[in-house]
């Protein structure tokens, strides 16, 4: 593997998970709980959705085979896709998305952090640009596992069955290969083993002043590094590609 | 004709184009628009998007083109860079009255606020009554750059700009 298709397959990883969890998060547009919540969800799906744009336009550049973004992101297929499995589990009720948008936030918030002093230029430039929002992301989830955390029983419990039942799914968030190897050594990619302590700390500390317990499972499951995904996906993307594949190059 | 257009010409003719979202500004004193070059009858602007998700961007391209081409430039190119990364701190004080005049509390000087994370309270002031009796209704609210607040002394809700 050289530099350049490792590059193009970090781009896609870091791409394709933001793109699949803004297109999930978008999935709540007319149906947040409350209003201030529709909304706060649809505008952190935008701030995904407008990063995983500019990561793909930068991964097809990379790759250097004329495709854009646009290919990248509606002609490929399930297998083709690198989103880390986290991002595709679907929306459930609320705590679901919340505990799965929290874990998903602490660990882009290091990530990011680690990525502005990246050797590569554009995705340092991109990461600046994305901490700022994925700072914002992280005090709005923050609120709610506190919120549902320390609520009513019954949030409490539903809080808990959340994080129980996507703990097997936050170590692949560490995962790292030859991929990521080649892109240490350059200055490029993040160290994830640094990543996975911060993530480790910040994620104990809120889950007991949210009065919650640490999963104990130790069943962990992976597969988007070689494109294995769960069910989920071919769903979501049946539905997110369905007009670009109906009516190929569509504008408006 | 493009020949006698200088770039100071043109960047004057982009700053009659208004953000879209919030039309009483217009795109230079939000910071959007970075830079204008003319080489060999090519024309580049450089913008710079708000929010990476910020849907006002295609139309701000558009809106670019259109008023170039009014003027006879056709050959344009549209750069979008991100970096150095935008922030509320390139808003001018002008247009910051601006904003609240619009009802909109403008960002305050800092750039990203350290007590973000801590859920600490901001001080600002409701644009409506100028009260400091505000409390936070939702932190993400019409647009992808604001802050939805309320005014406990004139009871009005009002957008903030927060700060980035």
């Amino acid at each position: 593997m050289n530099l350049q298709e490792a590059k193009f397959q970090y781009l896609l990883r870091l791409g394709d998970s933001n793109l699949i969890i803004g297109h999930r998060l978008s999935e709540w547009c007319g149906a947040g709980p409350i209003l201030e919540e529709d909304i706060a969800l649809i505008n952190i799906a935008l701030d995904f959705v407008g990063n995983a744009t500019a990561l793909l336009t930068y991964a097809a550049e990379v790759e250097g085979k004329g495709r854009t973004e646009d290919d990248l992101a509606f002609l490929r297929g399930e297998r083709e896709f690198r989103n880390l499995l986290m991002t595709e589990q679907p929306n459930g009720d609320y705590a679901a998305t919340i505990a799965r948008q929290f874990l998903y936030d602490v660990y882009t918030f290091y990530l990011y952090e680690a990525l502005k002093s990246s050797k590569d230029e554009t995705i340092a430039a991109l990461a600046v640009k994305s901490h700022k929002e994925i700072t914002y992301h992280l005090r709005h989830t923050t609120e709610w596992m506190y919120r549902l955390g320390n609520g009513t029983e019954e949030s409490h419990e539903r809080m808990q069955t959340a994080l129980n039942d996507l703990w097997m799914f936050t170590n692949e968030f560490f995962d790292m290969d030859e991929v990521d190897a080649l892109l240490i050594k350059e200055g490029v990619a993040a160290d994830l083993e640094k990543i996975r302590t911060q993530w480790e700390t910040r994620v104990k500390e809120v889950i007991a002043e949210a009065t919650l317990q640490i999963p104990t499972t130790n069943f962990k499951q992976k597969g988007s590094r070689e494109g294995k995904h769960s069910e989920h996906l071919g769903f979501l993307l049946a539905e997110m590609q369905s007009v670009h594949r109906s009516f190929p190059g569509a504008q408006w | 004709m493009n020949s006698i257009i200088n770039t100071d010409q043109i960047f004057k003719l982009l700053s009659e184009i208004p953000d879209p979202e919030i039309p009483v500004i217009n795109i230079i004193e939000l910071g959007i628009l970075r830079d204008v070059k003319m080489e060999d009858g090519l024309c580049t602007v450089v913008i710079t998007p708000t929010y990476s998700g910020c849907p006002a961007m295609k139309v701000i391209e558009d809106d670019i083109r259109i008023r170039l081409k009014e003027i006879g430039i056709e050959n344009v190119k549209v750069e979008l860079v991100y970096s150095p990364a935008w922030t509320t701190d390139w808003i001018s004080d002008v247009a910051k009255e601006k904003l609240r005049a619009y009802g909109i509390a403008p960002p305050e000087r800092t750039s990203i606020d350290k007590g973000v994370l801590m859920g600490k309270e901001r001080h600002l002031k409701c644009p409506q009554c100028g009260s400091e009796n505000v409390s936070m209704i939702s932190q993400f609210g019409s647009t992808a750059c604001k802050a939805l607040y309320r005014c406990n002394d004139c009871k009005e809700p009002f957008d903030y700009f927060k700060c980035i």
